[in-house]
């Protein structure tokens, strides 16, 4: 079995006006479970409804109602455990967090402060071939999501629509031991590949489906490497907590512009509060969210309405049986399997989808070519045609297949696998009946060739003098063939030739 | 632990009660015998006692996950002092 070890990515420094800092970067990533009902209501969780056409009389928060758990939820919350190596906790209990707010009508949200359903796991945060940072999570909990208030509909009033209200998320929570906005970004998007694996949040951060609370401190060089020896947090500084973050981008300009507003303050001889603070992207600057303060004592309390949740053991196994081949053991798979760099095994692996493409391409062929293909061709060419989703690429892994097979055999050469590529991507069809129909096939009778060289040499005897003194010009009779093969020539044999030609 | 009159307003503004400032001294008193009665449960000892959640061995009840709810936006609405174009129209809230 392949071995990888990583060397952990250095820590992001930043100048400040006297003194080099460090930053110390820990997240709550908020992830939709991907279910067809909320978390305690049979109402949908489909995103783009009419308003408040998704909504249960339980999610309404009216009086006498009462939840009840959907089971899959807990089924997705284990996965997404599972999937993090994380330690899946028998006995977890909802509790109430108190505040008001117009999206939420009971007046709290069910959630799970005190035992969560999962508790300490892993995620190796690729940074490039060969380093990886281990980011330690410390607890994942279901809680309800929050209803969405629209703000710009009217003058003087807010929309509340609670299609949202109730569905499940996932908190999933880390320590911090993220080092830098790079990181911080590359943490959220391999936690959303892997539960793109799971099948347990599709990811999707536009719609809000995922979203980051990202919070910030700085400290002095050294400092960090003793809080981990101690894990004392004294030794680090007072952290900012940035809400609500749904982009990747946002998040790594957000971190950077907070950790700069901490570094002026503190070489300035103040101190930072701790806080809650918003990004705002236009301005490029994070500023307090003075009305969270007071909100903050949220009295937490086990919800009477609901019972323990007890799992049994043997549930879980069943679910750890059932769980996919995760991206970091695909990605050592498809090196050891079929010889790929890990960079290209990376790439072919960011996505399930991807990768589930790539293996019937490459199957009982040639690996490496069939990831050249899928990268460099196949990729760009969907890129290219309004960034097209691998699933529905016109062209079939089958036809890629065969398209690699008529190189391999030594059928077309790779110039003319290139457009008989753009055919089937444009056309359709069967590879090897278009090289057929169109004439496409690779020129490999020496004699053919061979015509054909004698016919651009007999045209032009002044470019044979000069070639004939000048080796390197032989150059320009094989483009003279291929040219008038209309590429068809085997370009090893025209090479020969040609040099055979001019020597004698 | 006791609770001033401070702590008395700070609880009810958390809450959303209105308390006129001439009934907060007795609700201040009120929530420190409620306070005080907890302390004297909290003598009685319970260690090794696990915390009763349910009268009778139940079990969490669990539902599928299928859609059974929904559809029903008028209802939703009915109570509503005031609801727009499917939404429920509040006094303007923004960050």
């Amino acid at each position: 079995m392949l071995d990888l070890t990583y060397d952990a990515p250095k820590p992001k420094i930043i100048a400040g006006a006297k003194q080099d800092w460090e930053l110390v970067i820990g997240l709550e990533v908020h992830a939709q479970v991907a279910t067809n009902a909320k978390l305690f209501s049979g109402a949908s969780t489909l995103f783009g409804a009419e308003p408040n056409s998704n909504v249960a009389f339980v999610d309404a928060g009216m009086p006498g109602m009462l939840p009840v758990i959907n089971e899959e939820c807990v089924a997705q919350a284990v996965r997404t455990g599972l999937g993090l190596k994380a330690d899946i906790n028998l006995y977890s209990a909802f509790d109430r967090k108190n505040y008001f707010y117009p999206d939420l009508p009971p007046g709290y949200q069910i959630s799970q402060l005190y035992h969560p359903i999962v508790g300490e796991g892993e995620v190796l945060v690729d940074m490039a071939p060969g380093i990886a940072r281990v980011v330690r999570i410390e607890r994942i909990h279901l809680e309800q999501d929050a209803g969405k208030s629209i703000h710009d509909m009217d003058p003087t009033m807010s929309f509340v629509d609670l299609n949202r209200t109730g569905v499940a998320l996932m908190e999933i929570v880390s320590r911090p031991d993220i080092r830098g906005p790079e990181e911080a970004a590359a943490y959220v998007s391999k936690l959303r590949q892997i539960m793109r694996y799971l099948g347990t949040c599709d990811g999707n951060m536009q719609n809000g489906n995922l979203r980051a609370d990202v919070n910030v401190s700085i400290c002095q060089p050294g400092a960090y490497e003793r809080y981990q020896e101690t894990q004392d947090f004294s030794h680090l500084g007072t952290r900012c907590e940035i809400k609500n973050m749904n982009s990747l981008r946002f998040i790594q300009q957000a971190i950077d512009v907070e950790a700069k507003r901490q570094i002026a303050i503190v070489e300035g001889g103040g101190e930072v509060v701790q806080e809650t603070r918003l990004y705002d992207p236009d301005k490029g600057e994070t500023r307090s969210m003075r009305s969270k303060e007071e909100a903050h004592d949220y009295r937490y309390f086990p919800d009477p309405d609901l019972l323990p949740l007890e799992i049994e053991q043997s549930w879980v196994d069943d679910i750890a049986s059932g769980l996919p081949e995760l991206p970091d053991e695909k990605r050592l798979r498809f090196m050891e399997e079929f010889g790929l760099s890990e960079y290209d095994a990376s790439v072919l692996t960011a996505d399930v989808a991807n990768a589930a493409y790539f293996e019937e391409v490459a199957q009982a062929g040639d690996g490496k070519l069939a990831a050249n293909w899928v990268i460099n061709e196949l990729f760009g060419r969907l890129k290219k045609d309004d960034d097209k989703d691998i699933t529905d690429s016109p062209v079939s892994p089958g036809q890629l297949r065969d398209i690699i097979a008529l190189i391999t055999k030594g059928d077309i050469s790779g110039k003319i696998a290139k457009d008989l590529f753009e055919i089937v991507y444009t056309e359709g069809g069967n590879p090897a009946e278009i090289v057929d129909a169109r004439g496409m096939r690779q020129v490999t009778d020496t004699g053919a060739i061979e015509a054909a060289v004698d016919e651009i040499i007999a045209a032009n005897p002044a470019q044979v003098e000069k070639a004939k003194a000048n080796p390197k010009l032989a150059g320009w009779f094989v483009g003279q063939v291929m040219k008038a093969t209309g590429g068809k020539a085997n370009p090893k044999a025209v090479n020969e030739i040609v040099a055979k030609k001019l020597g004698s | 632990m006791s609770i001033d009159t401070e702590t008395a307003r700070r609880v009810a503004k958390l809450a959303r009660i209105a308390v006129d400032d001439a009934d907060l001294p007795v609700l201040a008193s009120e929530l420190n015998g409620i306070l005080n009665f907890m302390e004297q449960l909290n003598e009685v000892d319970v260690e090794g006692v696990e915390p009763m959640t349910s009268v009778t061995p139940m079990r969490l009840k669990r539902r599928e996950d299928v859609v059974t709810d929904g559809s029903q936006q008028e209802a939703v609405l009915a109570n509503a002092p005031d609801a727009r174009e499917g939404f429920f129209a509040v006094p303007k809230v923004v960050e």
